[in-house]
């Protein structure tokens, strides 16, 4: 049985008060496993986002709890859940968010240097990630001078710095063409999934639907089926 | 310095066409601020010219005095009376006022005349030429070789000019600490020697100097000279008052402050319009960074660190501008009336720190209302 990374039951969001309200994410419960890389798919507006930001700790539910590693994050004040989403989180965002006047090696060692690393060891810390991902050459260029693919990789090293246990992915391939999504996909699912990570991975694309091992299906806030992987197939 | 703060300097920097903005808006705002206010106290500064360069500790004078190169004349028997005084140590009378001089090229110019107490002559400048008992010899002044000198077509001892037709000698150069405000150059001579060649009113003192036994006594002489109706001011008092009227009574105070608050909001508008615009432009990174784990109190020290770098940046590059403009006019204007004083750092500091905390104030506010929920919504 494979030890349980995240758990979240009951998990309700609702925006508005009253006539304005709308129920994002409803009565939603769920659960992802180290070694495991789980997909949250659905149509927009169906609530994948506003569920992954919950699960990530970064959107407080009306109702329902979370624990990650057997941890309620929700009962964490903001600070230590900051902490937490810093050593435990590692995120990669639909549009990377990379800064611009940064180097790579810079934008990726920023989790370190949040954590009062020191500088130059960060840097290079971030400068083997940035191989990991096949990006050793790019380490003193600014993001701008990059591919999409590129920087969606300096996104993945920025993620992964800091060894987290779960790593949190936004419509990783919504920016890019078909083969660089999948490829980027393939490569995560090769060489940054392990045993003691768990990856969640929210996406519109059907293309990387082989890399799943599990795949959530949302509508209107609630999961409406749980498949296996190769969902394209069907 | 941490980490969180080399990329909040790092960021900043590297976004060069922002970062010349701020820094041109703190600059320019700095310079206009210390330009305005040193002007201002250059004017203030030489306005008191004679009470500075004279430096008796009281003044006594009408109280319609309103700065000391519009003197009225006091009656003789005021010096008696100031002089009985317990706790006078000694008063002497002070000649203040202007003449007109026939150069020996033919020109005229106006002159600053100062007539000292001919037993004692209590005020008199520093030599750097002559000796000073040549104030006594026929027709003698005392030339101050200040930025006005050259107005008097740079005189050597023994040049001889014409003053109300008598004749003049320069028998001496001399230095003081301050040049008067109203282009004018000056001379010394003796008390009786002013009265003799200038024209003047029924009454001749334009001044008592007086120096108190002890510092405890000045104000008991001052009660004493209020009695008699007229009005003791110390020293500093005395400079007081002619700035409080330049200030407020002619205008230029207000002129100065309008042209200081102009440059204040120059600078508030150009540094905060792009420091805003540098946050906006940084808000979903800031965002991600929230996301990833930075707290709250990061970001702000990170605007902070920014706000503070670009104002004390500009400060300085403001403030050394405004030196080397002052440094280069006074070597081609002698005239030129401006002195940065601390006072004036002071306040141009404080205005940049008002800039600073206004510009880094909008910044954290965008900053801590971005939710990192945003950044996942796009």
């Amino acid at each position: 049985m494979p030890k349980t990374a995240i758990q979240a039951v009951g998990l309700s969001k609702w925006f508005g008060e009253g006539e304005a309200r709308t129920d994002a994410v409803r009565d939603l419960s769920l659960e992802a496993y180290f070694g495991e890389m789980l997909y949250v798919v659905g149509p927009s507006g169906s609530g994948k986002t506003t569920m992954l930001s919950m699960i990530s700790g970064i959107l407080r539910p009306n109702a329902g709890t979370v624990k990650i590693e057997e941890r309620e994050i929700w009962s964490l004040s903001n600070d230590e859940l900051a902490d937490f989403r810093l050593h435990k989180i590692g995120f990669v965002f639909q549009d990377y968010h990379l800064f611009p006047r940064l180097t790579t090696a810079e934008n990726v060692a920023i989790p370190l240097i949040l954590q009062n690393r020191d500088w130059d060891e960060a840097i290079k810390e971030a400068a083997l990630n940035l191989e990991i991902v096949g990006l050793k050459s790019r380490t003193e260029l600014p993001p701008v001078k990059l591919s999409g693919g590129e920087q969606q990789r300096v996104a993945i090293a920025r993620a992964i710095v800091s060894r987290p246990d779960i790593l949190i992915l936004d419509e990783p391939t919504a920016s890019l063409d078909g083969d660089t999504g999948r490829s980027i996909v393939g490569f995560v699912r090769a060489h940054i999934l392990s045993e003691q990570r768990c990856i969640v991975i929210v996406t519109h694309d059907s293309r990387i639907y082989e890399f799943a091992d599990r795949i959530l299906k949302m509508e209107d806030g609630r999961i409406m089926a749980v498949e296996r992987g190769e969902l394209d197939a069907q | 310095m941490p980490g969180i703060l080399r990329i909040a300097f790092r960021l900043l920097v590297n976004d060069r066409a922002k970062f010349a903005a701020l820094l041109v808006g703190i600059t320019f705002a700095v310079f206009l601020m210390i330009e305005m206010t040193s002007l201002f106290s250059g004017i203030l500064s030489r306005s008191s010219a004679t009470v500075i360069n004279i430096g008796a500790s009281i003044w006594v004078m009408d109280p319609a005095v309103q700065t000391v190169a519009n003197s009225i004349p006091l009656p003789d028997y005021v010096l008696d009376e100031v002089r009985s005084i317990p706790g006078v140590k000694y008063a002497v009378p002070l000649y203040s006022g202007a003449a007109l001089l026939k150069l020996r090229d033919g020109t005229y110019q106006s002159a600053s005349v100062l007539g000292l107490d001919d037993t004692s002559l209590f005020g008199r400048p520093m030599l750097v030429a002559g000796n000073i008992q040549d104030i006594f010899a026929e027709n003698a002044f005392i030339a101050v070789k200040d930025s006005e000198f050259y107005k008097l077509q740079n005189p050597k001892i023994g040049t001889e000019f014409e003053l109300n037709d008598h004749r003049g000698v320069i028998v001496g150069i001399a230095e003081v600490a301050s040049s008067g405000l109203f282009g004018t150059p000056t001379l010394y001579t003796t008390y009786s020697r002013a009265l003799q060649y200038i024209p003047n009113t029924r009454f001749t003192i334009s001044y008592l100097l007086v120096e108190p036994k002890t510092a405890g006594d000045v104000a008991s002489i001052k009660r004493q000279v209020a009695n008699s109706g007229y009005l003791a001011l110390t020293k500093d008092e005395f400079i007081e008052k002619i700035a409080n009227f330049y200030k407020y009574q002619t205008g230029i105070g207000t002129n100065m402050l309008l042209m200081t608050l102009i440059s204040f909001v120059i600078g508030l508008s150009i540094s905060g319009q792009t420091f805003y615009t540098f946050i906006l432009e940084n808000l979903d990174k800031f965002g991600a960074l929230k996301a990833i784990g930075a707290k709250g109190r990061e970001l702000i020290s990170m605007i902070l660190f920014q706000a503070t770098f670009v104002a004390l940046t500009g400060y300085g590059i403001g403030v050394g501008l405004c030196s080397l403009l002052i440094w280069i006019a006074r070597l081609y204007l002698p005239d030129y009336a401006a002195i940065i004083t601390y006072v004036n750092l002071f306040l141009a500091f404080a205005m940049v720190t008002v800039i600073a905390a206004i510009s880094s104030y909008v910044g954290v506010r965008k900053v801590l209302t971005i939710e990192p929920f945003d950044i996942f919504r796009g």
